[in-house]
């Protein structure tokens, strides 16, 4: 079976409305995060991997399965989508349990994963209460809930952190981790790219249903030529450093630190920065404390990429 | 680490039948217990109960002023102008329309979709629910108003349920069986197509009043034509009975009973082709 999720050449149109276009992708296992302005086809690449819609163009196999044979596929497979909304009536214990019964478990197979799962995502004491009365927190864990309980290979969140309060995230951040260094896919989409950055294995940012990168965070960082890298350098003497770093060409800003303790330096070519400043220490005319990346994560990659604030997508 | 399930292997040779089948048991369990009694469908609790209601009032108050042989013709009128043409028939789109096209517009029908469970059985598995849920209800109104119907007159009524009436009330719950089954299937096909199918449901009835004065072979495509066949009791012609019967061609009770189950195959063999290709598209809902 071949363990990928692959996006051959996908396409999806509603109507006349883009949803995606020529989409490519093949995703190991691990973490990946999509990540893209609302409209930007987070979603439909979603829908389209779990067989809720089905591609104009193109074709989707997630671990060499296709969602028509439903049986196999999500038995492997585990979506927690964002709507929010449920079967009308039902207890948080119900929504588990009877997408249990779907596979044909038995009642004490279905009951066991079902209080495994809502133990899991901390739902356990309201588990027997009525989802028409939980807040939206714990409405996003009773889907979570739902997604994992039958232990699936792959793991689709879209937008899972949503309605969270911040232990809620951590804990879930803290669990998705857990998963994908167990093996598993998991493919998150969230607005939230300062956390899914912590936990991501590779990104994929998308916008107006095109993928404009893939790959790892740093990676993809790199490959962002046309816009300088920053970094903080944390020193002694800043000045004298900031003096230095005006002689490479390849450096176009200094900026001192507001603390007075580093310096801010935009390069074009990360690489022959830090030969530069391996060389400045070896001279011992500066003491480095620290270095480190300053606009090296998704937010910024997003703003040099998308040209909006990932943080207010 | 995918979890451990009952059920046969799927090969070419041997479908998962036992699988199926215990999907479908629980999603008509599931389905049952979520909508058999709920108040959004007091409505249809109304169409299958009026008459029954009506029954109860007429008996109470009118003891002992009828005639059985009248009643008779008056139970077999109700059923085959009323709950045969409006109560079943709109009872039926009434469920039918919530099994997939409710779910729809509650955004939840993805909950089954992303079940590993096969878009046909999932398919079937609706229609059984929605059967059983329309049979339990309209056979339930039946069985009120004929029992009802004969109570007041005591021992005689108890004599005419032991002899001629039990069949009459076999037929009348027979009848409400296939015309369940049949409307609930092309109902479901309907609302499958279209966002609102009543207009086409009110094609499909003004379809099933003309269809005794059509050709034979397309009375086999209409439900109403074949059940009629089935009536275990003729009403006579006369004043405005004159405009709502009309003499049809006898077919055998068989070929009735086989062109209905025919029917509704036919119709949900298109709705498992509909439901394959289904998508959800929440958003232009």
């Amino acid at each position: 079976m071949n363990g990928e999720i692959i996006f051959d050449e996908v396409s999806k149109f509603y109507g006349e409305v883009l949803g995606v276009n020529r989409v490519s992708l093949s995703l190991p296992t691990g973490i990946t995060s999509l990540v893209g302005p609302n409209g930007s086809g987070k979603t439909t690449l979603m829908n389209l991997m779990t067989g809720l819609i089905r591609p104009t163009h193109g074709s989707v196999s997630v671990m060499g399965l296709n969602p028509s044979n439903a049986h196999e596929f999500f038995r492997a497979v585990g979506y927690c989508t964002q709507f929010d909304s449920f079967p009308r009536g039902i207890t948080g214990w119900d929504f588990v349990y009877d997408g249990l019964r779907l596979h044909g478990m038995n009642h004490k197979q279905a009951a066991d994963l079902s209080v495994e799962a809502l133990t899991r995502v901390n739902l356990g004491e309201a588990a027997h209460r009525k989802i028409a009365g939980y807040s939206k927190g714990m409405r996003q864990k009773a889907r979570l809930a739902q997604a994992i309980a039958h232990h699936p290979s792959v793991l689709v969140l879209d937008e899972p952190l949503n309605g969270l309060d911040p232990m809620a995230r951590a804990e879930s951040l803290a669990l998705f981790y857990e998963l994908g260094k167990q093996g598993m896919h998991v493919v998150i989409s969230s607005h939230v790219l300062e956390e899914v950055d912590r936990i991501s294995d590779r990104v994929v940012l998308m916008t107006g249903g095109y993928v404009i990168a893939v790959g790892n965070i740093h990676q993809v960082r790199q490959e962002v030529r046309e816009k300088p890298m920053q970094i903080l350098v944390r020193c002694g003497n800043p000045e004298v450093l900031a003096s230095k770093i005006f002689e490479l060409d390849h450096c176009v800003e200094a900026k001192l630190h507001a603390d007075g303790a580093g310096v801010f330096v935009r390069t074009r070519d990360v690489d022959q920065f830090y030969t530069v400043i391996n060389r400045i220490v070896s001279e011992g005319t500066v003491k480095i404390e620290a270095i480190s990346p300053a606009d090296d994560d998704a937010n910024a990659i997003y703003q040099y990429l998308i040209g909006s604030d990932g943080g207010m997508v | 680490m995918t979890a451990e399930i009952n059920g046969p292997k799927t090969s070419l040779l041997q479908k998962p039948w036992r699988l199926w089948f215990t999907q479908i048991r629980n999603i008509v369990v599931l389905e049952t217990r979520r909508n058999l009694f709920s108040w959004r469908s007091w409505w249809v609790y109304f169409l299958a109960f009026a008459p029954a209601a009506i029954i109860l009032i007429h008996a109470i108050f009118d003891r002992g002023h009828g005639r059985m042989e009248e009643d008779t013709l008056v139970m077999a009128g109700i059923f085959q102008f009323y709950y045969l043409r409006l109560g079943i028939f709109f009872g039926c789109l009434g469920i039918a329309m919530r099994l997939i096209r409710g779910e729809m517009v509650e955004r939840s029908l993805h909950y089954y979709l992303l079940a590993p469970v096969q878009r046909e059985v999932l398919l079937l598995a609706k229609f059984f629910a929605g059967t059983v849920r329309s049979i339990v209800l309209f056979g339930g109104a039946v069985l009120a108003s004929f029992l009802l119907m004969y109570a007041p007159y005591g021992s005689a009524g108890q004599q005419f349920m032991a002899d001629a009436g039990r069949s009459q009330l076999y037929a009348y719950l027979g009848i409400t069986v296939l015309a369940c089954m049949g409307y609930g299937a092309i109902f479901l096909l309907f609302s499958m197509l279209m966002k609102n199918p009543t207009p086409a449901a009110l094609i499909l009835m003004a379809f099933e009043f003309i269809s005794s004065v059509l050709p034979p072979f397309i009375q086999r495509f209409s439900i109403a034509a074949n059940l009629r066949h089935l009536l275990p009791v003729s009403i006579p012609a006369e004043g405005i009975f004159n405009l709502l019967t009309v003499a049809t061609e006898p077919v055998p009770v068989w070929a009735a009973v086989v062109g209905v189950f025919v029917l509704t195959a036919a119709v949900l063999v298109l709705s498992c082709f509909r439901m394959r290709v289904l998508e959800i598209s929440y958003t232009t809902e």
